[in-house]
């Protein structure tokens, strides 16, 4: 079984797959309520540096997550979101739930980057 | 730009097909020359209605999913369809957080996002017999 968590000092870290969907959704989530439950996590980070896709089916398990941590006093954040994600993120309005490190509004400097590749 | 073509074909109802579909309707749009975000946006309509197949249509996933496009010109239209179960409520099932399957962590956000990253959407159902999703987007669109 591929495996997207890390346990860190104080948060669960999770390397979202390069494509997210219905299909990955399930070991995803398993993976990650496993490791909440059996360490007692109350934060939870997205990571999404290396995912070029998602649709509603991870919209489902960010929603989720930050829905049990809720229930404890926990929190979900997102970071490293490139400007699919990110539309993905406003489209849903999960960017009003998550928290996204940089916000949501769009990061100058990563589009330039682009623009010169 | 005058051509056109057309592709069809059927997979099972498995998961792992949802990404075998989205890169097949990827490749075949590839000839109208879209922009990255236009292919995002097709590909993330693809999955969602691929999904809603599988998940609400079916049970058993030797039924089949049958996948189709049709280029004209600029435009794309692609329609998912299967014989599954059907949707007794469209106007419901289309409301933006509705889902019939809360236990599977569904968002209810499947058709939201096919209206927001497609020009059109077209749903028909029939209870018992199936549901059709024809769903339309214009191709440079974006540019100018
Ligand atoms: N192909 C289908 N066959 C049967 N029911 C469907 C189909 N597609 C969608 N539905 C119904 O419409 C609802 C909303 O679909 P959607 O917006 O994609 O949300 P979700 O998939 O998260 O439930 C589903 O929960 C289901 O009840
Ligand atoms: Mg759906």
């Amino acid at each position: 079984m591929e495996t997207y968590c890390e346990l860190k000092d104080g948060y669960l870290l999770v390397h979202v797959p390069r494509e997210l969907d219905h299909h990955r959704a399930g070991s995803l989530r398993m993976e990650a309520d496993l490791l909440i439950d059996a360490y007692q996590v109350r934060k939870v980070v997205f990571d999404f540096s290396g995912t070029e896709f998602m649709d509603s089916s991870g919209i489902g398990v960010i929603i989720g997550r930050s829905r049990n941590m809720g229930y404890c006093g926990g929190e979900v954040t997102a970071q490293n979101l490139n400007e699919r994600i990110r539309k993905i993120f406003m489209v849903s309005g999960l960017h009003k739930i998550v928290k996204t490190e940089g916000g949501v509004a769009g990061n100058t400097n990563r589009m330039e980057k682009n623009h010169a590749e | 730009m005058q051509s056109k073509n057309e592709m069809r074909m059927w997979f099972d109802a498995r998961s792992v097909n949802e990404g075998f579909a989205r890169v097949a309707v990827a490749s075949f749009v590839a000839e109208m020359n879209p922009t990255l975000d236009e292919i995002s946006d097709i590909k993330t309509a693809v999955s969602e209605a691929v999904t809603n197949a599988i998940i609400h249509g079916y049970e058993r996933p030797e039924d089949k999913v049958l996948l189709s496009c049709v280029i004209e010109g600029d435009t794309v239209e692609i329609a998912v369809e299967d014989t599954g179960k059907g949707i007794p409520d469209i106007e419901k099932a289309m409301e933006p957080f509705y889902t019939t399957r809360p236990e599977l962590e569904r968002s209810g956000m499947g058709f939201s996002f096919m209206e927001a990253f497609m020009d059109e959407v077209q749903v028909s159902s029939a209870v018992g017999k199936g549901t059709s999703v024809r769903m339309r987007k214009k191709i440079g669109a974006q540019e100018g």
